[in-house]
């Protein structure tokens, strides 16, 4: 369960300050599957980076699981995400000297697992995507749907309690996005929580609910 | 935890070297050898720019071990009992006694028709040798420039030192003088105390050693009745021991002999010249401080060939500590690539000291002019210079990296300042 109370966010360019957000209140239950939806410059994204323990908010409270997380420290929050989070950014933002299998094993070496058990459970996930058979691959040598795919092998081979998808499709043809988007109602359907940022009505309506922001606003 | 961030450092430190560009890698460690070198070789030609001297000195004149006569003495007293315990001793491999007395040496007197000129005239040492057995230790024939080097049968006939010879030591000192138009051949006197006699110059002699340049060499059987030492006392004994054995358990024997008493007995290192000891000092200095500015510059090169590697995969490790890897791991898979290029450059700058340059230049010396320059790399001293390379190497990887870590998450993956 995410909750999140008075979220603001301002960015200061000198003199000149813009306020993003402008005190959102949400909540989440476990098991939900959320997309917010927006204008261009609604200030979704910033919504999600500060959801996410990405960004650092102005003001406010995100309260996950009952803990107040915004008051972490820097480090607390990595391991946080470490363990208890997922994302999938809008362009992939897999680590290029790694291979397919070395980008998803990695947040479980940090965790601690083996190499072995690293891999064995990476290879899982990325046979459960569909990219059985690319583990081997650099980045560089796969497409942007494989790509994308890789990531929320990552995002999700940790078993995180709260999946954060930044624009997964807004960078793939139809075919990979329905692909991305049939793996996040499949994980929906197994219980976990997405709260995903699109323009897409199509995709949004993959969604349980949708959030629309508008202004630094939720309005719906 | 601090393990765990070692493990997923290495095993992102390795991917990256190993999926990098070759061309780059090549090139950062061939910065890291070109510092290495420059750090080990600057110092080495320096330092061996005087050990060359040293080595000289103590090939061509000293020898191992030096037995000179007392200062207060005229000579070694009792010179046979002398070399009697000096053969005695385990580990000499060979000696050459000295007769030494001074002399003036007056050249150009026959074609001289003015005399309210001053007569070409210099001091020198005159040197008297067994010719075979001082050249069987010191191997000087080498350096005989122009005529032959003398044989035990040669009867007044001398080897003249370079620097007592103007066209070799063109210097025009008030408190120094030289002789004009010498060659093989040309007549000379040679004043002892009272005594003068004509020579005739058999050869010339030229090395980088000054006290064999500025003397001038007689054989000793001539030069023993001149002086008046029929007693075959002389006046220093140069000793040359087998390769194994340490000069100062010699000198240490002969002391204890009570050859102190009428000689004094010196190792090749305590009789080296105070000027050669003081530049031997000073050029360590220069080498000192030249590998300290190596070393600063190969900092700031590594500070800066690691902080662009780290700015451009700045977004890399945003992603990075936003999936959850500490920051700690990531600063240390930047000091493991530092340190891998360190050591890289060491290794192969290592190889090219010991594997080429230290015996290329020990075969083939540098001809400085008044040394056969070496390069000079104690194994120990090289050691510390590289591990202060490696160090600061590491230092300078992990700066930047830290610089970068430490920077919003969100803003790394973002780009933005």
């Amino acid at each position: 369960m995410i909750t999140v109370k008075e979220l603001t966010k301002t960015f200061k360019d000198g003199d000149k300050e813009t306020r993003v957000l402008k005190g959102v209140d949400f909540e989440a239950p476990n098991g939900d599957f959320i997309a917010i939806m927006g204008r261009s410059g609604a200030g979704k994204s910033t919504f999600l980076y500060q959801m996410s323990l990405l960004d650092i908010p102005t003001s406010g409270q995100i309260i996950i699981d009952g803990s107040d997380v915004s008051s972490l420290s820097s480090a607390e929050k990595t391991k946080f995400r470490l363990e208890r989070l997922g994302y999938v950014f809008q362009d992939y933002a897999l680590l290029p000297d790694l291979t397919a299998i070395e980008n998803v094993a990695l947040p479980l070496l940090m965790l601690g697992e083996t190499k072995k058990q690293a891999y064995k459970h990476a290879q899982d996930m990325l046979t459960q995507v569909g990219l059985g058979h690319r583990i081997d691959n650099l980045p560089s040598e796969m497409s942007g749907g494989e790509q994308q795919r890789v990531s929320v092998a990552r995002a999700i081979v940790h078993k995180p309690k709260i999946l954060f998808a930044d624009e997964p499709t807004a960078n793939l043809d139809n075919i990979s996005s329905k692909q991305v988007m049939e793996i996040f109602k499949e994980l929906n359907a197994g219980g976990q929580t997405i709260i995903m940022v699109t323009h897409e009505e199509e995709y949004a309506q993959a969604a349980k609910r949708i959030v629309r922001l508008d202004d630094g606003r939720i309005v719906s | 935890m601090f393990w765990l961030d070692i493990k997923i450092a290495w095993f992102m430190a390795t991917r990256q070297i190993m999926r990098s560009n070759i061309w780059t890698t090549l090139l950062i460690v061939g910065v890291m050898t070109l510092t290495s070198l420059n750090l080990i070789v600057i110092s080495g030609i320096l330092v061996g720019l005087i050990e060359g001297s040293v080595q000289a000195n103590k090939n061509y004149y000293t020898g191992d071990v030096i037995v000179s006569k007392l200062e207060e003495k005229e000579y070694i007293e009792n010179s046979n009992a002398v070399i009697s315990q000096i053969k005695n001793i385990d580990g000499v491999k060979n000696y050459s006694a000295r007769y030494l007395d001074g002399v003036s040496i007056e050249a150009n007197y026959r074609t001289r028709t003015d005399d309210t000129k001053q007569p070409d005239v210099a001091s020198a040492q005159a040197v008297g040798i067994n010719p075979e057995q001082e050249d069987a230790l010191t191997g000087i024939s080498k350096f005989v420039v122009e005529g032959e080097y003398l044989t035990s049968q040669d009867y007044d006939k001398v080897l003249i030192g370079a620097y007592l010879l103007k066209k070799y030591l063109p210097v025009d000192s008030p408190g120094f003088a030289a002789l004009e138009n010498i060659g093989p051949g040309t007549k000379i006197r040679i004043s002892f105390g009272t005594t003068t006699r004509e020579f005739t110059v058999k050869g010339i002699l030229k090395a980088k050693v000054d006290e064999l340049t500025t003397r001038v060499y007689f054989v000793d059987s001539q030069l023993r009745g001149l002086i008046g030492r029929e007693d075959f006392n002389v006046d220093e004994i140069s000793v040359v021991l087998d390769p194994n054995i340490n000069p100062s358990d010699v000198t240490n024997r002969l002391l204890a002999a009570g050859v102190g008493s009428v000689a004094k007995v010196q190792t090749f290192s305590e009789a080296e010249p105070k000027f050669l000891k003081d530049i031997k000092a000073t050029f360590a200095l220069l080498g000192n401080a030249i590998s300290s500015i190596g070393l600063a510059v190969a900092s700031i090169t590594v500070f800066i060939v690691i902080f662009i590697n780290a700015i451009t995969r700045r977004k890399f490790i945003g992603i990075a500590k936003g999936i959850g890897i500490s920051g700690r791991a990531i600063e240390l898979s930047y000091v493991m690539q530092s340190f891998f290029y360190a050591i890289c450059g060491s290794v192969i700058g290592l190889l090219m000291v010991y594997g080429f340059l230290e015996p290329y230049f020990a075969a083939n010396p540098i001809d400085f002019p008044f040394s056969d320059g070496i390069l000079v790399a104690p194994v120990f001293e090289t050691g510390v210079r590289v591990g202060l390379l490696i160090f600061a190497t590491i230092i300078a990887g992990y700066v930047p990296a830290r610089m970068i870590v430490r920077k919003n998450t969100l803003d790394s993956i973002l780009g933005r300042n």
